[in-house]
């Protein structure tokens, strides 16, 4: 039991170290995030009233491509070089190693996502409610945007056309965060109660938390079989 | 009980002979069935007082919604199946069953616009089941490119299973959608307890097609599991002397 | 019962009805018909390589 848990520390440590050393990936997707709101904020055009009201929507989709775009650095990698196949053959139980990945993951791009998230929530000016629904969809929803998008990218890790096939995969898996993430906002805007979607949120926080890391290594031992 | 004896019906030697050898049934059961419910929906069934005939519609529309459902239950089992016991046909019909059931999810969403106009006033509405039938049909189109994607059957077969059997979350969604959020789409009338809330002899002929869709669904997809079978197994002794029988030109 | 116009007709939502049905059959058809063609030509293409094969030995 130490030595899985020994085994699953070093690889987050790894792989922590692994994503804050290339600064470029960890910044990449928070321009990217930016370029895609102004796109958007360019497009509507410059009726306040509507641009207020689907401000929350642009946001959360950007988040969801940002994230989507991210998920390669997971396995990509550690795919091509070989690390995958070691972690195969570790006595440590693979959904364990999986989940550290995918927390390691987590830790180095959520922080910005959401950072910038806020921020340019803020500067498009989105009110006090909204804002605060917002981090809290995003904190509770990140984590499962990062579990369910493991399962695609292991699916798809190393294929030809991978990243567009891995998007097709992963959006309608996505749906529902995005859906519960943006009702909480249009409720909030309304200064209704978002309980609801919170709990929604965390059920399937927990349902990830608890079932993808088995998928995706289930995932990762069918493609390197 | 003996089981082993069973196991060689799902080969695909034998799973060939005995479907070919049900095809003219299940056609022919199916053309009927179709027929009496075609008659039955758009004959017998008296007009509806609200929507008038427009309401017809819902003999190609829920028949289509069941379906998609189904079959991707049928798909994510088959790969379950695959997955857990190694079952080859459970491979090739797990496969074989998503092209169906995206055609039936398209049908679904089609054929329900086409209604949504005349009933609600709008081709689309992104309410509850709308969007998750929508969903599935995003689903359908991801298994299919995934198991494109890959080139060997097998690994593709296993990998297409665990993305099928993820996405079965979103199938109590779809049903459930009705009762868990206000929706426009209308409630469930036919239900497995209670009494339906829609007229018998408006019932009836749902009931038929609903029926001549499944064996339809059944009939066409022996066939393309029939066409799997031939195109991967043709270096076999059994597919030789298959074609040595028929005395094909 | 409608009288023969009113059944096309369909109480005038002709254009959604027979929409329907008509993309319904259309799908179900070609659904039906192109695997049965595939098999037929897939039998064809086997039998002509053994035959081929049989006859070079």
């Amino acid at each position: 039991m130490n030595d899985a848990l020994n085994a699953a520390r070093a690889v987050a440590l790894r792989d922590l170290k692994r994503h804050l050393r290339r600064r470029q990936d960890l910044v990449q997707p928070v321009v990217f995030f930016v370029i895609v709101v102004t796109l958007f904020a360019i497009a509507v055009g410059p009726d306040a009233a509507i641009f207020a009201k689907i401000a929350p929507a642009g946001v959360w989709v950007a988040v969801l491509l940002a994230t989507t775009i991210n998920l390669d650095a997971m396995f990509l990698s550690d795919y091509q070089d070989g690390t995958i196949e070691q972690l195969l053959l570790s006595p440590a139980p693979l959904p364990l190693l999986v989940a550290s990945k995918i927390f390691a993951h987590w830790c180095a791009t959520a922080g910005p996502q959401i950072a910038i998230s806020i921020v340019v929530a803020i500067v498009l000016g989105l009110e006090g409610p909204v804002v605060s629904a917002l981090a809290a969809t995003l904190i509770l929803g990140s984590p499962i945007l990062s579990l369910v998008g493991a399962i695609a990218s292991a699916l798809t890790v190393g294929l030809r056309g991978g990243a567009m096939l891995q998007a097709l995969i992963i959006l309608p898996l996505y749906m529902p965060t995005l859906i519960f993430g943006t009702a909480a906002m249009h409720n909030a805007a309304l200064d209704l109660p978002i309980s609801a979607e919170i709990y929604f949120l965390a059920g399937l926080g927990v349902m990830a938390v608890s079932l993808a890391p088995f998928a995706a290594a289930m995932a990762l031992r069918i493609r390197l079989s | 009980m003996n089981f082993v004896p069973f196991h060689k019906y799902g080969t695909p030697k034998y799973f060939y002979s005995w479907s070919l050898a049900l095809r003219p049934w299940l056609g022919g059961a199916c053309v009927l069935l179709f027929i009496a419910g075609l008659i039955g929906g758009l004959f017998l069934a008296p007009t509806d007082y609200q929507q008038g005939e427009s309401f017809r519609i819902i003999y190609v529309h829920v028949p289509a919604a069941w379906m998609s459902l189904f079959i991707y239950i049928v798909m994510a089992s088959a790969g379950a199946c695959g997955l857990i016991w190694h079952v080859k046909l459970a491979d090739i019909v797990a496969r074989a069953c998503a092209p169906l059931g995206a055609w039936f999810t398209f049908l679904a969403l089609f054929t329900g616009s086409l209604w949504g106009k005349p009933m609600w006033g709008t081709y689309w509405v992104w309410d509850a089941r709308l969007t998750s039938e929508l969903i599935l049909l995003f689903l359908y189109l991801g298994y299919i490119a995934l198991q494109g994607a890959i080139d060997d059957r097998r690994t593709a077969a296993r990998a297409g299973a665990i993305l099928a059997i993820v996405g079965t979350v979103n199938i109590p969604i779809v049903h459930y959608s009705v009762e868990w959020w206000n929706t426009l789409h209308q409630g469930p009338t036919v239900s497995k307890l209670d009494a339906p809330s829609m007229d018998t002899s408006m019932l009836i002929p749902l009931l038929i097609m609903a029926l001549a869709y499944n064996l339809y669904f059944v009939a066409v997809l022996f066939e393309r599991v029939r066409c799997e079978i031939l195109e991967f197994e043709r270096n076999t002794n059994w597919v030789k002397e298959l074609t040595r029988d028929k005395g094909v030109v | 019962m409608a009288s023969e116009v009113s059944f096309f007709s369909m109480g005038g939502y002709a254009y959604f009805v027979w929409f329907s049905y008509g993309i319904s059959a259309i799908v179900l058809l070609a659904n039906a018909l192109l695997p049965a063609r595939k098999e037929k030509k897939l039998l064809a293409e086997i039998a002509v390589r053994e035959r081929g094969k049989s006859e070079n030995l």
